[in-house]
């Protein structure tokens, strides 16, 4: 057993759990933030995508004491005061999602990507987004919602 | 995934001390995580050697860029010093995986995995890397010795890898479209005096292609390779892509990368 103590979403916490515990199965499982997906398990969908320090990650590839001391933020820690992050109300008005699955880690990516780049084109927005898979909606409407959200934060 | 002792040791000798047969270095873990979770490994110990600070950082001297072990591939992609002493090098980083495997992604798992399509055992081979471990210095044509089989010992870390600066290089990639590794890679370097072509997704480890390397050391264009035959013996056939296709893929990469140098 790791003793881990993280800051998620703002809040210090604190856990006991058994040294394999992933990052993705911590926030789900002891932290109840299922917001956090995970799809393929296998590091290519992307649905996992959380920040830690700020940075994009696949929290279902990364072990959770190999983050500790670390700031981590997931998807239920983008809206404030219960108004949506621009991304959240980006992918919400060009109609950036079908069934959801993957949105959380799209959402996750997409914030990283304009921290890095403020003004992406459809291509580095594209090339971005490699490592985040949709199955519904064929992308047009996420990159869409990218570029709306570029021109917000 | 099978339960494990976790360790994140301060120095080099601590994490020396804890190795055994039956432990895994881990840096980034972006192939190390997935093949346990796979149940493909398992390990009684994992040590994390992520807190010691020696192992990263990028360095420039004169001739040669050293690259700590623990670097991730978006620091390589991104360092303004890569950029400008080896141009190749940063463009390969910089396309490796996804932004996210890039941002936890590290040159000494990579090297250490020895994936035979990975990116980074091309451009080791063919900058003439030298491999410094916790043990010793290792000449990257003997570090390489087969399909996810490199020359380390047990309990021996890779701690940098110094590549010598080529007078031009470039490396092409033809990605699998999901996973990002290379179908074929290219990296071809030109030094003083002589070229070196490296292909990694080919066969079953990273290798220098002799022939190409040869005609372009005594002619680098591509008019000295228009022609040459690339034999697919011995090349890797799947889903994605057959041996022949392979063959025809490093003639027409390697040309890529010349033009492009």
């Amino acid at each position: 057993m790791t003793k881990v103590t993280l800051e998620v979403n703002g809040k210090k916490v604190s856990k006991e759990v058994p040294d394999h515990t992933l990052l993705s199965v911590f926030l789900r499982d002891n932290l109840n933030l299922t917001g956090t997906h995970v799809g393929c398990d296998t590091s290519q969908c992307g649905a996992c995508v959380v920040h830690v320090n700020g940075k994009s990650i696949k929290s279902c590839s990364t072990l959770v004491a190999d983050v500790e001391g670390s700031k981590v933020t997931t998807i239920e820690g983008l809206a404030k005061d219960g108004k949506l992050h621009p991304m959240q109300a980006a992918f919400k008005k060009t109609h950036g999602l079908q069934c959801g699955y993957c949105t959380p880690g799209m959402v996750m990516s997409a914030v990283d990507l304009l921290q890095t780049k403020k003004n992406p084109s459809d291509q580095e927005i594209r090339e971005w987004l490699e490592g985040n898979i949709c199955r519904c909606t064929g992308y047009q409407n996420i990159v869409a919602a990218v570029k709306e959200a570029a021109t917000k934060m | 995934m099978k339960s494990f002792n976790y360790h994140a040791p301060k120095d080099v000798k601590d994490a020396s001390k804890l190795a055994s047969s039956s432990s895994a270095f881990l840096a980034g873990g972006m192939t190390t995580i997935p093949s346990m979770k796979l149940g493909l490994a398992s390990y009684k110990d994992v040590i994390d050697i992520k807190n010691i600070k020696k192992l990263s950082g990028i360095k420039v001297s004169g001739k040669t860029v050293t690259v700590g072990a623990t670097t991730k591939h978006v620091e390589v992609a991104t360092s303004k010093d890569v950029k400008k002493a080896i141009p190749a090098l940063a463009k390969l980083a910089g396309n490796i995986g996804d932004a996210q495997v890039r941002n936890r992604g590290t040159i000494g798992g990579s090297i250490s995995n020895n994936d035979p399509s990975a990116c980074y055992p091309s451009a080791c081979i063919a900058l003439n890397a030298v491999i410094h471990t916790n043990k010793r210095k290792i000449d990257a044509e003997k570090f390489f010795t087969g399909m996810f089989e490199t020359a380390l010992k047990s309990g021996e870390l890779v701690e940098a890898v110094e590549f010598q600066i080529p007078e031009k290089a470039d490396y092409q990639k033809h990605p699998n479209p999901a996973s990002r590794y290379a179908i074929i890679g290219v990296f071809v370097a030109k030094h003083k005096k002589d070229v070196n072509v490296a292909v990694t997704g080919a066969k079953s480890c990273v290798y220098i292609d002799k022939d190409l390397s040869k005609k372009l050391s005594s002619n680098f264009s591509v008019s000295a390779i228009e022609g040459t035959e690339v034999k697919s013996s011995g090349m890797n056939s799947d889903m994605h892509a057959s041996a022949e296709y392979r063959a025809n893929l490093v003639s027409l990469y390697t040309k890529k990368a010349v033009e492009a140098c």
